[in-house]
């Protein structure tokens, strides 16, 4: 009972980061219209980033996110005004099938770079303090992970404070919804759109951040990201960043679940079951509008 | 002030309006009539910015609009309230009234432009906080006029208002539209409701098949024999 228990545990702690991996998905889709399926390489990158500023600066791990952070959404900016600007020129179908492609082709590019640059090698940020665990009734949580989802559940409240009080935050949401009305009412939609990826990028750092520091980063992590985090919108939905945490917690914690009643091979199916089962019972998701 | 000359517009390679000629005068209400499918709602979208006309002018106060953004025709003074209302659905009345003024000309004159809605629109005032999809049909028309209006627009468009709303609220989004224009706003209004938009325009346009079919005072448009076989109906012309 208390292995089970345990392997449900660290699948909530895994989740979190789901849920912020999917954050960052989500609110891109469902601004611009555009499936950015090289969103888990942003999250690699992210995990680099905090790995050369905790191993070449010294910086503590969590703090490294307040370099990373202000990094991926100039990245953001960048990959938006040279990539992502154009395609949302297109209209809506268009767009997502140009977004495909083009995402494919910046992942296959960030992928081989990331290589090139640092080596296939998995890395991981060692802390002095990363092996402490807390005992809680016969549990153990590890601290670096408990933190991080912590992080992870400060910066998606963050983020949904952001798009309900600031004046663009509440211009993005109306982009979302209808972004000719969003015209109409005198919002530019084409700085909706970039303000939208750069926080979207941004988050995908952050999440790379915590990855690395939790467990490890490597070139090839990109996808197994990108997937996830798909799994996770589908679940929860577009349209609630706290409903896409607490769909990134469901799968962290089924997966555990079917991890610990089918085997460990098991628990990259479930997710692929939810998937398919949501779209067809529930498409519009759990939490969706 | 809104000077339309020789307007073409397509959607792709279709056609929808051609050498379409028109104006609105400072405080004047412009009624637009003609069926389905004429190119009416096209005409308004092409003049919000919408959609780029493949050839003619349009001038707002002498200034070309035809090259003009969308979200900055908004800024130069012009309002539309679209076909089927567009609201933000997920947010409050009251959240949907303040996008209305997020242009800077009109964020300077928000909280007089929130008063002047709920002047017009009390019911609206009590359902400041309640989600705008949980509303009525002709309270959701409210807000959708409340929204451009707070864009604090000198000319304000209105692609069929009374698309499915009650009778009894046809009568009364027209009268806070002529309460509207008391106020010195410009109107230019779309409808099928022919005798309510003439009821309220000074003048009228006919657009059959994307072009201008004819236009004259409300009063003669009334009067004219094919407008009233055409739109108002076999009762309106027995009568």
């Amino acid at each position: 009972m208390s292995v089970l228990a345990q392997q449900l545990l660290l699948g909530l702690l895994i989740g979190g980061l789901y849920g912020l991996a999917a954050a960052g998905l989500s609110l891109v889709f469902g601004v611009l219209k555009v499936l950015d399926v090289a969103h888990g390489e942003l999250i690699m990158l992210g995990g680099y980033m905090a790995f050369f500023a905790v191993a070449l600066l010294g910086l503590d791990p969590f703090v490294s996110l307040l370099l990373v952070i202000p990094l991926s959404v100039l990245l953001g900016l960048a990959l938006y005004w040279g990539l992502f600007g154009f395609v949302v020129r297109a209209d809506e179908e268009t767009r997502v099938k140009n977004s495909l492609l083009i995402g494919f082709g910046l992942a296959l590019a960030l992928h081989a770079l990331a290589v090139r640059l640092w080596t296939a090698d998995e890395r991981s940020i060692i802390t002095p303090w990363g092996g402490s665990v807390i005992s809680v009734g016969g549990l153990s949580i590890p601290v670096v992970r408990l933190v991080s989802l912590a992080v992870a559940f400060a910066l998606i409240g963050g983020l949904h404070l952001l798009l309900a009080r600031w004046r663009w935050g509440k211009a993005i949401r109306a982009t979302a919804e209808d972004w000719q009305a969003a015209l109409l009412t005198g919002i530019d939609v084409r700085r909706a759109y970039l303000l939208a990826f750069a926080i979207g990028t941004g988050l995908a750092g952050a999440a790379g951040t915590l990855v690395t520091i939790g467990y490890s980063v490597s070139p090839s992590i990109g996808l197994e990201w990108t997937l996830k985090a798909l799994i996770v919108v589908v679940l929860a939905g577009l349209g609630s960043m706290i409903g896409t945490f607490v769909g990134g917690l469901l799968l962290g914690v089924a997966e555990a679940a079917s991890a610990a009643a089918f085997g460990g091979p098991y628990r990259e199916v479930v997710g692929l079951v939810i998937f398919v089962v949501v779209l067809v019972v529930r498409p519009r998701g759990l939490f969706g509008r | 002030m809104l000077e339309i000359r020789d307007l073409e517009a397509a959607y792709g390679d279709i056609p929808v309006l051609s050498g379409v000629t028109l104006s609105v005068g400072p405080g004047e209400i412009v009624a637009l009539l003609g069926p389905n499918g004429a190119g009416k709602s096209t005409l308004l979208n092409v003049v919000a910015g919408l959609l780029r006309p493949r050839a003619g002018s349009i001038r707002f106060d002498g200034a070309d609009l035809a090259s003009v953004r969308a979200h900055l025709v908004v800024e130069r003074g012009v309002a539309l309230v679209p076909e089927g209302r567009r609201l933000f659905g997920t947010m409050t009345v009251e959240e949907n009234l303040e996008l209305g003024a997020f242009a800077a000309r009109a964020r300077a004159t928000r909280a007089a432009g929130l008063e002047r809605v709920w002047a017009l629109f009390p019911d609206l005032r009590e359902r400041r906080r309640q989600l705008v999809r949980s509303l009525s049909g002709g309270q959701q028309q409210m807000v959708a006029v409340g929204r451009a209006l707070m864009t604090n627009p000198r000319l304000l468009m209105l692609d069929e208002p009374s698309l499915g709303i009650a009778p009894r609220l046809v009568r009364s989004i027209m009268e806070s539209l002529a309460e509207i224009n008391r106020g010195g706003v410009a109107v230019f209004l779309v409808e099928q409701n022919v005798q309510a938009a003439l009821g309220l325009a000074d003048r009228g346009y006919v657009l059959e098949s994307g072009r201008i079919a004819g236009h004259g005072s409300a009063a003669d448009l009334l009067r004219d024999p094919h407008v009233r076989r055409a739109y108002l109906g076999p009762l309106a012309v027995r009568e």
